[in-house]
């Protein structure tokens, strides 16, 4: 009997994996297996509808629990696997056991940075990653008043503006110069300090943090190098991720900033894949390799693993995108921009409808719009599809991008 | 309660009682509906919950706002004129016996 594929983490990737490999045809047996207690679940919502109270721990499964078993997927929530046996091609678990595999997929994820600052471990000094972490803050928003926001991205802007959306007194401090430094242009930095300062939110940019103290093992205040003394009830921290790279460091694949796969996400070894949050894989549109933490990657490399093991190999290529939602404004984000060389802008920064253009060598590599979801669609094709196009044209409004999306692409290296 | 009526790309029909207030989406999702896959869970970034909905009903639903016009642009199977993103109906009691077809592709 065929030992069929073993997917090791049930977040977005894992779960992607099992439903696109039923989805293929393959009919072999398919194990989903991870440390969280949860059949799995979105986690965009985590910093956003469901700490709002818009959505439930019901709303936010990816599937309903009858959909594992009406597509004769194996889950098993709230396992470790210790050890990957290359070479008897099983894995072991933390609890005991061991699980054959023809193919595996570790979707692994990753786990958040933490501050080694004194102070960090104080009780009301909270992370988010998961369903439970999420849960402890809207547990703890409740009851707070002033909070400090450690971080200036994604998340911790999101947080921010959960917080203060719940009528909350809220501080985000960034250590770089604007918020979302590595991700956005200046223009759409400026744009979000704007929007959460309106709102109430106090942003601090180019501060460190120094210190949190506390009473009574509470956490009471943070300080920042500068001296600067910010009451805090609750510090939420959103200062990035770490690859979660043991499992396969341990089974001496290859690491780098992940875990390293080829074009086919497939690790050093054959039979054993990488995807979602924690691979290092290269990126035709990064030109280079990458980790990428998003629900499109996820969920696009997933399909991908799931058609090489389902007998359809075909390289990665998909495009990136990434959005945030903070208070009623969702950015929308295709392409990497990282490298570019030059950004140009659509529509008018007071008009609250802009996309910024970012190009590198003359091409486009990628788009950020707000309020412009067409600019955001119609660039996806552009940028997929290589289609040529100027600084000049995408500035001027009235060329109009779905034209653009429709020109043949231009010849590949040209 | 309302019902749904998801029909497949080969034509099989499956009718769903659905909660006033839940989204065509959500509501496959949860009553294991093949078809629709959801994958950015219902935020109009992707288009994997492309539906046509049947003529008699599309004037009922209130029109498609910007993001979700745009989406529906970039849809696998081409959009015809009663495209909509299930993500972004949702489920009234005027809407009772809403006939949707499921695209034959989603990504």
């Amino acid at each position: 009997m065929p030992a069929g594929t073993v997917i090791v983490g049930t977040g977005q990737a894992g779960f992607q994996t099992a439903a696109s490999l039923r989805a293929e045809g393959y009919l072999e047996p398919i194990t989903l297996i991870g440390e969280e207690p949860h059949i799995p679940y979105q986690r965009p919502p985590l910093s956003k509808g469901f700490l709002m109270g818009k959505q439930d721990t019901e709303s936010i499964e990816l599937r309903p629990g009858a959909f594992y078993h009406d597509h004769q997927i194996n889950l098993i929530a709230g396992r470790r696997i210790a050890a990957i046996e290359c070479a008897e091609r099983r894995v072991r678990l933390a609890a005991g056991g061991r699980l054959p595999y023809d193919a595996l997929v570790l979707a692994v994820g990753a786990r958040n940075r933490t501050l080694s600052i004194p102070g960090a471990d104080l009780d009301g000094v909270l992370y988010l990653r998961s369903l439970e972490e999420s849960i402890v803050i809207k547990e703890r928003l409740a009851e707070a008043k002033e909070i400090v926001v450690i971080g200036g991205g994604f998340i911790g802007l999101e947080l921010a503006a959960a917080a203060r959306s719940l009528g909350k007194a809220v501080t985000v401090i960034e250590a770089l110069p604007r918020l979302m430094p590595r991700v956005v242009a200046p223009v759409i930095s400026d744009f979000f300090r704007e929007l959460h300062t309106s709102r109430g939110v106090n942003v601090l940019c180019g501060c460190a943090v120094s210190e949190i103290s506390g009473a009574d093992g509470r956490v009471r205040e943070v300080r920042l190098s500068d001296g600067a003394v910010f009451p805090a009830d609750l510090v939420l921290v959103g200062i990035g991720v770490l690859p979660n790279v043991e499992l396969a460091q341990g089974a001496r694949l290859p690491i780098a900033n992940g875990i390293v796969v080829d074009d086919h996400l497939r690790t050093a070894d054959e039979r054993i894949y990488a995807i979602g949050d924690c691979a290092d894989h290269p990126n035709p549109f990064a030109g280079a390799r990458v980790r990428l933490e998003s629900v499109q990657n996820a969920a696009d490399q997933a399909q991908c693993a799931a058609a090489a093991i389902a007998g359809r190999s075909e390289c990665y290529s998909a495009l990136p995108w990434f959005w945030t939602d903070q208070f009623e404004i969702k950015l929308q984000m295709a392409g990497l921009s990282g490298g570019y060389d030059n950004a140009v802008m659509r529509g008018d920064p007071g008009s609250q409808k802009i996309s910024v253009f970012y190009f590198k060598d003359d091409r486009l590599i990628a788009i950020d719009s707000i309020n412009r979801p067409a600019d955001h669609m119609f660039g996806r094709k552009i940028i997929a599809s290589r289609v040529r196009v100027t600084p000049e044209q995408v500035a001027d409004e009235s060329v109009d991008l779905k034209a653009l999306a429709r020109q043949s692409p231009s010849p590949r290296g040209s | 309660m309302p019902k749904v009526i998801y029909v497949s790309a080969n034509g099989a029909a499956r009718e769903v009682e659905v909660p006033v207030g839940m989204t065509v989406m959500a509501a496959a999702l949860k009553s294991g509906v093949d078809g629709i896959l959801a994958e950015c869970g219902g935020v109009c970034m992707c288009s994997t919950c492309h539906v046509y909905v049947d003529e008699k009903f599309f004037g009922k639903l209130p029109p498609a706002k910007d993001t979700e016009e745009a989406v529906l642009d970039i849809a696998a199977e081409e959009r015809q004129p009663t495209s909509r993103l299930s993500c972004q109906i949702k489920v009234t009691e005027d809407l009772d016996g809403l006939i949707v077809r499921l695209p034959e592709k989603q990504r």
